[in-house]
């Protein structure tokens, strides 16, 4: 069996790379299940899925322990344990990230332990292309397994995208049919992990859950604090920026309605955003009375040091 | 037909499109929203001759199911979690109008803690107000189930409301290949909705809130709901019979999978059965004899058909997506209760796991297997097992520190 992860961030597509990876192989005749996970819907959280594709019926189900290929569609993922792109990686595996920076800066930053590949990723800045980040990840996942013809490729991006209309249909299917030439010395290098056979598991470690008390075991957030330790931040697409030379220091508003509560008050009273847990929602921007806030798009502000943060 | 890839929900979409549904009232809840937009798309497009409403809360929602169902109409509607909660009040007094019609429930954990993701808490809540409950395992059986439902829910010999139940994520989220039935052949096979007596005409009031004191009518009427639902047993087996004939898929009260010559079998019910199914094949390979037997009928439980199954086995393992705070595994309850006192009974050992999503992985169910063969030889069975790994109270111990080091900065109490 074929066991595929996609990883990316909400809004860039992975559910649908999973769908059309599934579709291409349903088309080459294998048994197939995909699915996307995620938790609270929403633009820029790491999301994952994945694709399951045998000859045979499937009656694994859930999550994928150890992935014969794992895609990554945005590097940044790479730097957030949570996301777990490295999980269940073995050997075996192989990684695929969509990233301007060579593999073997890859190979060595997170250790992996399979093969590393990269998929040229747009431009810095250039949001049209990154668009198509999830069907070039799609085609050069095709490719990779050697099974799936340009042909069933072409049929399951314009199955799965034929609601989006022609134009974009086309670009998508461009970018798909690249990735997949752009992979052909590839071609066959993901292959199925052979079983192993019950007689050899390992025993799961399972404990005596010790009983704690309610102060310990009910499941109470201490808010704001409790959300310190995830770096949020990294969710954001478009970053609040403050101009001090228009803010009149009303920092009650934008603050107060701020729904992570990351604008704190400087010794001045001026706004100070967090911008490591600032989602990047711009309720702040679309309230403040004196129009001293501006959206800029993360890869842009990056380098500017405006706006506070700490 | 045609076999194409669709979500759990897709598939129950199917089922209630195939079916010939009057009557939608709908309100949305993740992860069943998909079902009931798929419905409404099909109904703007005019692929569907049904009329759907938004109600303002599953209560309402369930209210409006059963008084349309009670006038006469086929209907709809779809729930998951909090929303069949809500609804609570309503699913044991629409039971209790004998008014049939389908609702299917995408299960979710309950809160608190709130999570997204799936077990079987909230349809069990559920396991005593008088709807039949259909456990599916698979897309395909979700579609087949929905279809099903509806001869059960209508054949004069219930005439009670059909719960088909599907799990969040693995089967609501995930595409799998399914066989789509012939419009027509379903049609043939569910027939029309022959309403009886129920009927809804202008100046011709019926009340279905009927009021009763004094213990002996009340008992009537619930021992009445209680013979309609043991008939459901013998009714399932005509549909299924029939089903089978018609469309070549066939689904029995109770699957029992390489369980006639198992010397020991895992018993759950929902997608994750899928997951033992493949434990199972993997055991037999290595020389082990286990089997699966799932209950898809849990109301009316398939008391004689796992009786017939279970007695002479070595072993059975339990396993329980669900938690009784304070008893334990629903389903081992219910297993232990039918097999109490009967001669050959297998010893039986339970585990409690996959709550709001948590994984079993295949290694859980080869030592499941283990300690169950354990037990059958000591004669003794160990305490119900809960799901609880090593690594995943580390984890756990990781965020509570957080917590308390938080506590204590903001000066809360920091004991």
């Amino acid at each position: 069996m074929y066991r595929i992860r996609f990883h990316g961030r909400g809004g860039q597509g992975m559910k649908t790379a999973g769908r059309m990876l599934g579709s291409a192989f349903f088309l080459e005749g294998f048994e197939v299940q995909d699915a996307p996970r995620y938790g609270a819907e929403r633009r820029g959280a790491p999301i994952f899925s994945y694709v399951r594709a045998s000859r045979r019926n499937i009656q694994e189900r859930g999550i994928i322990r150890r992935p014969d290929l794992i895609v990554v569609a945005d590097d940044t993922l790479a730097a957030i344990p949570a996301a777990g792109v490295l999980s269940g990686a073995t050997a075996h595996s192989v990684l695929l990230i969509s990233s301007n920076r060579p593999a073997e800066t890859w190979r060595e930053r997170l250790n992996f332990p399979g093969p590393v590949l990269t998929l040229p990723a747009p431009a810095e800045g250039d949001f049209q292309a990154t668009k198509f980040t999830g069907a070039a990840c799609v085609g050069a996942a095709a490719r990779l397994t050697g099974v799936i013809s340009r042909n069933s490729l072409t049929q399951a991006v314009r199955t799965e995208l034929a609601h989006l209309g022609e134009a974009v249909l086309a670009k998508n299917l461009d970018a798909a049919l690249q990735a997949y030439d752009l992979m052909a010395e590839h071609a066959g290098c993901v292959t199925e992990a052979t079983e192993s056979p019950a007689e050899e598991y390992e025993k799961p470690a399972w404990i005596d859950l010790p009983f704690d008390e309610a102060r310990v075991a009910a499941p109470a957030i201490f808010a704001p604090a409790t959300s310190e330790q995830v770096p949020t931040g990294l969710w954001r697409t478009v970053r609040p920026v403050i101009d001090y030379e228009h803010c009149k220091r009303c920092a009650w508003i934008c603050s107060s309605l701020c729904p992570d509560g990351v604008i704190s008050l400087s010794e001045e009273g001026f706004p100070v955003i967090d911008y490591e847990h600032c989602k990047g929602c711009l309720i702040c921007m679309s309230s403040c009375p004196s129009h001293a806030i501006r959206a800029v798009p993360e890869e842009e502000a990056a380098g500017e040091m405006s706006g506070g943060g700490r | 037909m045609t076999r194409t890839l669709l979500t759990g929900n897709g598939a129950a979409a199917w089922g209630v499109r195939l079916a010939g549904v009057d009557y939608v009232p709908a309100f949305p809840i993740t992860p069943q929203t998909e079902i009931i937009e798929t419905i409404s798309l099909w109904i703007d497009a005019g692929e569907m001759d049904c009329r759907m409403v938004t109600l303002e809360s599953e209560h309402s929602m369930l209210t409006a199911a059963g008084a349309a169902a009670a006038a006469g109409v086929r209907v709809f509607t779809a729930t998951s979690s909090q929303g069949l909660l809500y609804a609570m009040e309503m699913l044991y007094t629409v039971a209790g109008w004998r008014a049939p019609f389908v609702l299917v429930n995408v299960s979710r954990g309950l809160s608190a803690p709130i999570t997204l993701e799936p077990d079987h808490n909230d349809i069990l809540a559920a396991r005593d107000s008088g709807f039949l409950q259909i456990h599916a395992a698979t897309c395909q059986e979700v579609l087949d189930s929905v279809i099903m439902a509806y001869r059960l829910a209508e054949d004069r010999r219930v005439r009670l409301p059909v719960i088909v139940n599907l799990d969040g994520f693995y089967l609501s989220f995930t595409r799998e290949p399914v066989t789509l039935p012939e419009a027509a052949a379903v049609k043939r096979f569910v027939g029309p909705f022959n309403p009886e007596n129920l009927r809804f005409r202008a100046s011709q009031p019926v009340s279905q809130a009927v009021a009763v004191l004094g213990g002996s009518p009340y008992s009537y009427f619930r021992y009445e709901m209680h013979l309609a639902a043991l008939n459901g047993l013998r009714v399932f087996d005509e549909i299924s019979d029939e089903f089978a004939r018609d469309f070549g898929r066939r689904y029995d009260a109770v699957e029992a999978y390489r369980a006639d010559d198992a010397e020991f079998v895992f018993v759950m019910i929902g997608s994750f059965a899928t997951k033992a199914v493949d434990a199972v094949d993997r055991l037999r390979d290595a020389g082990r004899r286990l089997g699966l037997v799932r209950p898809r009928l849990l109301r009316p439980f398939p008391e004689a058909r796992l009786r017939e199954l279970l007695l002479g086995k070595k072993g059975a393992a339990v396993i329980d997506q669900n938690i009784s705070m304070g008893k334990g595994g629903v389903l081992f309850a219910e297993l232990a209760s039918a097999l109490y006192g009967q001669k050959d009974a297998p010893t039986l050992t339970s585990f409690i796991g996959g709550l709001g999503g948590r994984d079993i992985s295949l290694e859980e169910f080869y030592e499941m297997a283990a300690v169950t063969r354990q037990a059958a030889q000591t004669g003794q069975a160990p305490p119900p097992r809960l799901l609880y790994t090593e690594d995943e109270l580390r984890e756990m111990r990781k965020l509570q520190a957080v917590a308390q080091a938080e506590r204590h900065r903001l000066g809360g109490n920091t004991a």
